[in-house]
């Protein structure tokens, strides 16, 4: 059971949106921005308030990648593996990180919530392959050394 | 309106919705899996695909229809594509064909015959998932989904109740509930008609044959059956005997010979039902109780009210449905050391209905501690038990149902189609059975065309408004109306299934246009032969209450506490 102040929250993002269907998306979408993952209480929370079925907004959730019913960690490390990123090499890029944080295909968080380390399709950078994002920023032509470099550099900078 | 050419044959159209509807007037099958008439056009399976003139590749099912199309629904292109279709669905699918129960009756397996589909050259990739056996009505199988929707949209288009989506995307994507979650914690109320519009056995009934056989094995027990109003019109066609006929006599027959000790007609206490429901509502309407009253012989409805409604709960009849009155008839008579001659009885109640499996199971299904109805099979499962036994059941002689609870009257047998159950009460309501009576109560509105109907009848100066539903979208609709008080009403009776019974989610699939209405006619002409049409006046009703159910009528006939599930 969450707490109360979750459905506050959940019930402020929904009357900003308005009680449709059509809200769905962008309601969770600032739920995931808040809590940086979508609470399942939440989903089935907003699905009724809205007025759409349960298992339709858990259709919703599922259909695109980018919603998480798993809580992440503070940086989201998004290792591209389009195709550009591929051919360049990101497969070592992103094994660097799983070794490093002792994260697997199926781990994707670590325990003390720091770091998730996920692959997406094409971050639309190919350009700068191979390419990883943490949070909002772009790292670009990455090699596993500088991998190393910015797990050191973010763990220092959460020490703040 | 217009002409379009099928295959080099003009064909004329008038309001056809798509193109598909034409090629299957024409008298071409072509062939679908995602297609259904009552359901929104999903357009998932591409089976339907034809070719027009110009080499152009289109699915008829979302395909509207124009004035001089030229279209060619056979040709080697479109051979090849739907082979390949069926193939790859093949490559994806769990093929246990031998042990399936839907073999035989399975749509996929059927094509798959029909396009020569006999080698299948892809791997399948899929991982094995574990059966939703949680279900007291339906097992779902996603091992055996194609992904045709039908489920998904029957429940939310059809039954207003939407508790099955699409979860994932591409390969990943399955037909699953919100989070996976089982089946049975969900709103389903049960219908099962997610069942009958599954095209293979990803979706089942959940079956009670074994116990049912073991019973009947035993020497100890006596084994008694009740046979609803919807089923005897249901089974004729499994044995090549007329859509729609009743057959009631030969399921009496067969039954007996499959070694039930007593078989009673569920109208017998459908027939109970009006004396306790009619009662019921002219005292509420007397005395200023909870109106409208809603009926309560349907177990989804039940349900579906206390999921959706929950604050209408204590409008819902206390009467049991016909299947709890007789089973609790039938257990306190054996009760009787004299009737029960050293035996164990067992109820087994033969029901066109999933969800009647989930009501036998209700906390208020029991009796002095004791279970009402120990077994529901569907009429599917009758069928099939039957077939076991190798008997040629078209060639039986029809026999009479047991005494003292199988004879009913006309009132009880049309329970079977919507409105049934409120033309019953009105007939009760009537001061006499005379035939311009019945017709007279036949034609007040209660046989409209339609799923929702409403109308009103006069009743000692007063105009009682009904409404009849079908189909539970139809019923969140009505009731919406009510909760928002657009509409008034004094009684309405849902049925969850359109139609009622006889379309039941436990009936044998696979029912076009002309079989729903050979059921509903089949109902009606087995009223129109019954001698008695009214349950006030069926004499066995009638020694039962002067007789042993005297002072029991409520312990036997009505729920002492609302339980929807």
């Amino acid at each position: 059971m969450l707490d109360q102040s979750y459905y506050d929250k959940a019930d402020e993002i929904i009357a900003f949106y308005g009680k449709k269907q059509a809200s769905l998306i962008p309601i969770m979408q600032d739920i995931q921005g808040v809590y940086r993952y979508l609470p399942g209480e939440l989903l089935t929370y907003v699905a009724e308030q809205i007025g759409i079925t349960e298992a339709k907004a858990y259709s919703v959730a599922t259909f695109y990648e980018n919603f998480s019913f798993e809580a992440k960690g503070k940086y989201i490390i998004k290792v591209c593996d389009g195709t550009a990123c591929h051919v360049r090499k990101s497969t070592p890029i992103l094994e660097a990180f799983q070794k490093e944080l002792g994260l697997s295909a199926k781990k994707h968080t670590t325990d003390d919530m720091m770091f998730t380390v996920e692959t997406v399709s094409c971050l639309g950078a190919c350009g700068l392959a191979p390419t990883v994002m943490v949070n909002e920023e772009v790292h670009p032509r990455m090699t596993p050394e500088k991998v190393l470099e910015l797990i050191h550099e973010l763990r220092g900078d959460s020490d703040d | 309106m217009g002409t379009i050419t099928i295959d080099g044959r003009k064909v004329e159209f008038t309001d056809e919705k798509n193109v598909l509807s034409i090629i299957r007037k024409a008298g071409i099958d072509i062939p679908t899996l995602c297609y259904h008439s009552e359901l929104s056009t999903f357009g998932a399976c591409r089976l339907c695909t034809v070719e027009d003139d110009r080499g152009r590749t289109f699915a008829s099912c979302s395909e509207e229809p124009r004035d001089g199309m030229v279209i060619y629904t056979n040709t080697g292109k479109l051979k090849k594509y739907r082979k390949l279709i069926i193939e790859l669905l093949l490559a994806a699918h769990c093929r246990d064909c031998t042990t399936c129960v839907k073999s035989g009756n399975c749509n996929l397996q059927t094509l798959a015959h029909r396009f020569g589909v006999t080698n299948v050259r892809f791997e399948n990739y899929k991982e094995r998932r574990p059966l939703d056996e949680s279900s007291p009505s339906i097992v779902r199988d996603p091992n055996k989904c194609i992904l045709c929707g039908n489920c998904v949209r029957v429940c939310e288009e059809l039954q207003g109740v939407g508790v099955l989506g699409f979860a994932e995307r591409g390969s990943d994507a399955m037909v699953m509930t919100a989070f996976d979650r089982q089946i049975a914690t969900t709103d389903c109320v049960n219908c099962g008609q997610c069942r009958v519009f599954c095209p293979t056995g990803a979706i089942s009934i959940k079956s009670d044959k074994d116990a049912v056989w073991d019973a009947l094995a035993d020497p100890d027990t006596r084994v008694v059956a009740q046979i609803a109003p919807a089923v005897r019109v249901a089974v004729g066609d499994a044995f090549g005997l007329p859509k729609g006929k009743s057959v009631m006599g030969k399921i009496v027959n067969v039954l007996h010979r499959m070694g039930f000790d007593e078989v009673y007609d569920t109208t017998f206490s459908a027939d109970l039902t009006i004396m306790e429901e009619s009662a019921e509502f002219l005292d509420r309407v007397k005395s200023g109780g909870k109106l409208p009253l809603l009926t309560s012989c349907c177990p989804a409805w039940v349900k579906f009210v206390d999921d959706q409604f929950p604050e209408y709960r204590e409008n819902v009849s206390t009467c049991r449905s016909p299947q709890g009155m007789m089973s609790a008839v039938v257990k306190e008579y054996f009760r009787d050391p004299e009737h029960a001659a050293g035996k164990k009885t067992v109820m087994v109640s033969i029901m066109p209905c999933t969800a009647k499996k989930m009501e036998a199971n209700r906390p208020n299904s029991y009796t002095k501690g004791e279970k009402d109805t120990d077994y529901v099979i569907t009429t599917t499962e009758l069928i099939e038990m039957i077939r076991t036994t190798g008997i040629y059941f078209a060639d039986l002689e029809p026999e009479s149902s047991d005494i003292p609870f199988g004879f009913g009257s006309g009132g009880g047998v049309i329970f079977g189609v919507t409105g049934g159950v409120t033309e019953a009460v009105i007939r009760r309501l009537a001061p006499n059975h005379t035939k311009a009576t019945m017709e007279e109560i036949a034609e007040c509105g209660v046989r409209k065309d339609g799923f929702i109907r409403e109308f009103s009848i006069p009743y000692e100066g007063m105009e009682i408004k009904i409404c009849v539903a079908s189909g539970l979208a139809n019923a969140r609709k009505v009731m919406e109306q009510v909760k928002n008080k657009e509409k008034e009403y004094h009684l309405i009776e849902i049925m969850a299934c359109r139609r009622g019974c006889i379309m039941g989610g436990g009936q044998p699939r696979l029912a076009g246009e002309r079989t729903k209405a050979a059921r509903t006619e089949g109902i009606y002409k087995a009223d129109n032969v019954s001698v008695v049409k009214k349950c006030d006046e069926n004499p066995m009703v009638l020694s039962l209450y002067e007789g042993f159910l005297k002072g029991k009528e409520h312990e036997l006939l009505h729920n002492h506490e609302f339980c929807g599930k």
